[in-house]
């Protein structure tokens, strides 16, 4: 006789205010693979913890950002927004799918470069920007984002010097109805310093203004908020034609799109909350097409979108490490991963799903991680079928930042692979070891030997 | 000729001592004219006392929380569809009401209706966005504004006088005297419905409510505006009268004709002691709990609905009582724990 | 270890404590445990059953089934 496949044995009070779970139609749908693989191949072969991207999510997500804002308005571009994923297997898709790239460290630029991106079009924001990028920058005939009026000047300086125009755009910030305002970027559009730093650069004549930035917030829930944006950039735009007869040539509306994560002390689920790109897309060019431009002269619009864009083809798949009580009587589940690897979770309350077939009877439970540290919590508070030591997880959306906010802190950081479109799987960053983190260690040599 | 039976799917079961408006609303599908209501209730948890009330609600089903997303909730509605041939549906909690005017297209093609306020609508009213609302359609409100962390609302609340209101999302408000208490309050709101929370302006006169029900296309189908003549120590009204005063009709009838607003909604205004000016403090987009009032006055508001939702021609009410009143009561149903144990582990009764 | 008289078991998983007026819900494999606390069996013999119905090794059911009895416990289901 074949026995039973086995669950824990779970029992739970019923009563007054408790959510009970409704009847055994609905319940948790074990996430058994990811395109086509099997999560307990990959976790055998890779090992656990591990990142697992989809390509097809990828170039899914981006065509549908696409064609979202390619059917409203007649000029539009991405840039890969490097911090938000720069493992080169996922820039290189988006950069194949047809995105420039957007970085904001001389490290990001770097690796757009040996990506193959043209210079031209690595787009070079953030404050961080020594005049020696700036050369390089200039050299490469990068657009170069202003952030402030040192840089500003420190441009100019480099024009003379090095007898080039460089192509520059300026960084605004703006009040858009939504809070908080993000004003510690650029230069303030209400109080007009937006507008003198225009003028500065147009009348030094030494620098190429080629287009106008601006990034309103991260996570952003009111697509609204991208159509003042942009008409106020619009405004800024025609102003220039008006005064100095320059076409500005783009408006980069920068990213901070939200994803469908859902943030803690959210109430409502983040798939539920979050617009799409269509909402978003909906407001930019509705702003732009009507701010007055000649057909003609509508400028390009730049996007960066990198959250929104990313966060839903990242998985982390992890194992039960441990079981126990609290003294509250909850559930507490340990995991093989913990705020190392997910930096997210400090914000968001990720989905999380078994790997396998599981029990209809959920039970609360506290998933920690395995840092031997108080804050190491994966989720304060979530429904989960009982978790046997060993069984295995799929951790959702988690594409965005952790595979470049990950810290190597206690443990060694697992490797990253991605599926491809026919279901195979590639290693596209290798687990570290012993050997590859002293490789940067000195010890001096007093210290070399001891005696216990 | 024998009525037509619908079966009518309604949330809100809860009638406790802060009642949901499920049961009120069941009450007037009942007394229907024009058609015979089945009523599927559809509760949150095993202890809304509509889930055992019989000769009301002819079956009941559990259904996720909102805060759950919208894919199990859809998931969970057709497999009652399934069962029940669901024709109307109304929700009745502000919380779900997100859930539901998303999913309202998707019903719709499922071949449940509903009438209820569009996302923009629903998004307008909502509590941080009642100046704007007010400024846009000419509608005295009291100030306010929208704090998302306890460094903003030590910054805004500079700008108040005390006492000031502090609302949840969408539910719960109290009236802080100092900031100390607005802090407690702020804590105890978002630990439970997240940020942002409102502060509001307190405005001193008396309470006044109207519920109210549009067709969607800009038409009032009907309004009827009543006071609390008791409130409860926890600050809800336990009996009310039905008023005259064709100025709040007509705010009614001014917003929902401004909004093309459909389905049900409640105003909450304050008429200020020193100046007789009616404050807007609240939309709410639903019936509220006493919408029973409004039947008993003449104007059967949920059976409108239903009607509308079917795609019938409704003409509006022209009248009411005025003078009636309501008295709530509480009353203990006895019930069998063969019930209780059917709807906790099937989620079905 | 004794399930206490007041408490009524239900095929559903329905656990009721009338002595108290609590009640619970258990998976198919807690009532099979519960049935057999019922019928005085000990852990020793529970823990014999349950391997032998179910796919699983003596240490997770012997861990599991000590979890499940302090729950009982805590719930104040047993004597």
């Amino acid at each position: 006789m074949t026995k039973l496949r086995y669950e824990r044995p779970v029992i739970k009070a019923l009563n007054t205010g408790v959510t009970n779970k409704f009847g055994a139609q609905q319940g948790f749908i074990p996430h058994t693979h990811i395109d086509g693989v099997a999560v307990k191949d990959l976790i055998a072969e890779h090992g656990s913890p591990l990142f697992v991207i989809s390509e097809k999510t990828l170039r899914d997500t981006y065509r549908k950002a696409k064609s979202a804002f390619s059917t409203r308005y007649p000029n539009v571009q991405f840039a890969w927004s490097y911090k938000t994923n720069y493992m080169n297997a996922v820039c290189n898709v988006f950069h194949q799918e047809g995105s420039w790239g957007e970085v904001v460290s001389r490290f990001e630029y770097e690796k757009a470069l040996r990506n193959g991106v043209p210079g031209d079009k690595i787009i070079f924001n953030g404050p961080d920007k020594t005049t020696d990028d700036h050369r390089v920058a200039i050299a490469n005939g990068s657009p170069i984002h202003i952030d402030h009026l040192d840089e500003l000047y420190s441009l100019i300086e480099l024009s003379d010097e090095m007898d080039k125009r460089p192509r520059v755009a300026i960084r605004i910030n703006m009040d858009t109805g939504i809070q908080p305002m993000w004003d510690r970027f650029g230069f303030n559009y209400e109080n007009g310093q937006a507008w003198d730093a225009i003028n500065k650069i147009m009348h030094s004549k030494k620098l190429d203004l080629i287009g106008l930035h601006c990034h309103i917030g991260t996570y952003m829930l009111a697509a609204q908020a991208y159509g003042v944006a942009a008409s106020k950039m619009a405004d800024l735009a025609l102003n220039i034609k008006k005064k100095f007869g320059h076409s500005i040539h783009y408006l980069d509306l920068g990213g901070g799109f939200a994803s469908k994560n859902t943030l803690k002390g959210a109430y409502l689920s983040g798939s539920d909350v979050a617009p799409t790109f269509a909402d978003y897309a909906e407001h930019i060019s509705t702003a732009l097409l009507n701010a007055g431009f000649e057909p003609d002269e509508l400028p390009l619009l730049i996007l960066e979108t990198g959250r929104a864009m990313v966060d839903d083809a990242g998985y982390l798949l992890g194992s039960v490490l441990a079981n126990k009580r609290l003294s509250d009587g909850r559930r507490a589940t340990i995991l093989d991963f913990g705020v190392n690897l997910m930096f997210t979770s400090f914000w968001y309350e990720h989905t999380i799903s078994p790997a396998q077939e599981c029990s209809q009877y959920a039970e609360d439970a506290v998933l920690y991680g395995p840092l031997c540290m108080n804050i190491d919590v994966i989720r304060e508070n979530v429904k989960l079928p009982p978790l046997n030591k060993g069984d295995q997880v799929v951790v959702h959306r988690v594409g965005a930042y952790n595979m470049t906010q990950w810290m190597q802190f206690i443990a060694l950081r697992p490797r990253i692979v991605m599926v491809d479109l026919d279901s195979k799987v590639h290693l596209v960053r290798d687990s570290e070891d012993l050997d590859y983190m002293m490789h940067l260690e000195r010890v001096p040599e007093h210290l070399k030997s001891f005696e216990l | 000729m024998k009525k037509q039976q619908i079966n009518i799917a309604v949330t809100g079961l809860n009638a406790v001592d802060s009642p949901g408006p499920g049961i009120a609303v069941i009450r007037g599908l009942k007394e229907s004219k024009h058609f015979e209501a089945r009523i599927i209730g559809l509760s949150y948890e095993n202890l809304e006392p509509g889930i055992y009330m019989r000769d009301l609600v002819d079956k009941v089903y559990q259904i996720p929380y909102p805060s759950v997303g919208h894919e199990t909730l859809l998931s969970r509605l057709e497999y009652i569809h399934r069962k029940e041939k669901i024709d109307v549906i109304i929700p009745n909690f502000d919380a779900e009401l997100f859930s539901f005017i998303k999913l309202a297209p998707k019903l719709e093609s499922m071949g449940i209706h509903s009438l209820l306020p569009t996302m923009e609508q629903f998004d307008a009213r909502l509590k941080g966005k009642l100046n704007e609302y007010g400024d846009k359609h000419n509608i005295l409100v009291p100030r306010s504004a929208v704090v998302f962390n306890i460094e903003e609302l030590a910054q805004t609340l500079k700008t108040f006088d005390y006492p000031v209101m502090v609302k949840g999302k969408f539910y719960e408000a109290y009236k802080a005297f100092s900031y100390e208490q607005a802090q407690a309050y702020f804590h105890k709101i978002s630990a439970k419905w997240g940020t942002p929370i409102v502060l509001q302006q307190f405005v001193q006169g008396q309470e006044l409510n109207v519920t109210a029900i549009g067709d969607g296309k800009g038409k009032l189908i009907g309004a009827v505006p009543m006071r609390k003549t008791y409130i409860t120590d926890t600050g809800k009204g336990w009996a009310g009268i039905s008023l005259a005063d064709e100025s709040l009709v007509e705010m009614a009838r001014h917003l929902v004709e401004s909004t093309n607003w459909g389905g049900g909604l409640e105003l909450e205004l304050i008429k200020e002691d020193s100046t007789g000016d009616p404050y807007l403090i609240e939309i709410n987009p639903r019936f509220p709990a006493w919408v029973y009032l409004a039947v008993g006055c003449g104007q059967n508001h949920p059976e409108a609905l239903v009607r509308m939702a079917m795609g019938e021609k409704v003409d509006p009410f022209e009248d009411y009582d005025v003078g009636k009143m309501f008295i709530r009561y509480s009353y203990d149903m006895i019930c069998d724990l063969k019930d209780f144990q059917q709807i906790a582990v099937t989620g079905e009764l | 270890m004794r399930l206490k008289k007041s408490i009524a078991i239900s095929e559903n998983g329905f656990v009721f404590n009338a002595a108290r007026g609590d009640s619970f819900s258990t998976n198919p494999i807690g009532l099979f445990i519960l049935e057999m606390i019922k019928a005085g069996k000990d852990t020793k013999v529970v823990q014999q059953e349950v391997t032998n119905k179910y796919a699983i090794d003596d240490s997770t059911a012997e861990r599991d089934i000590h979890d499940f009895v302090k729950m009982l416990k805590q719930y104040d289901l047993l004597d």
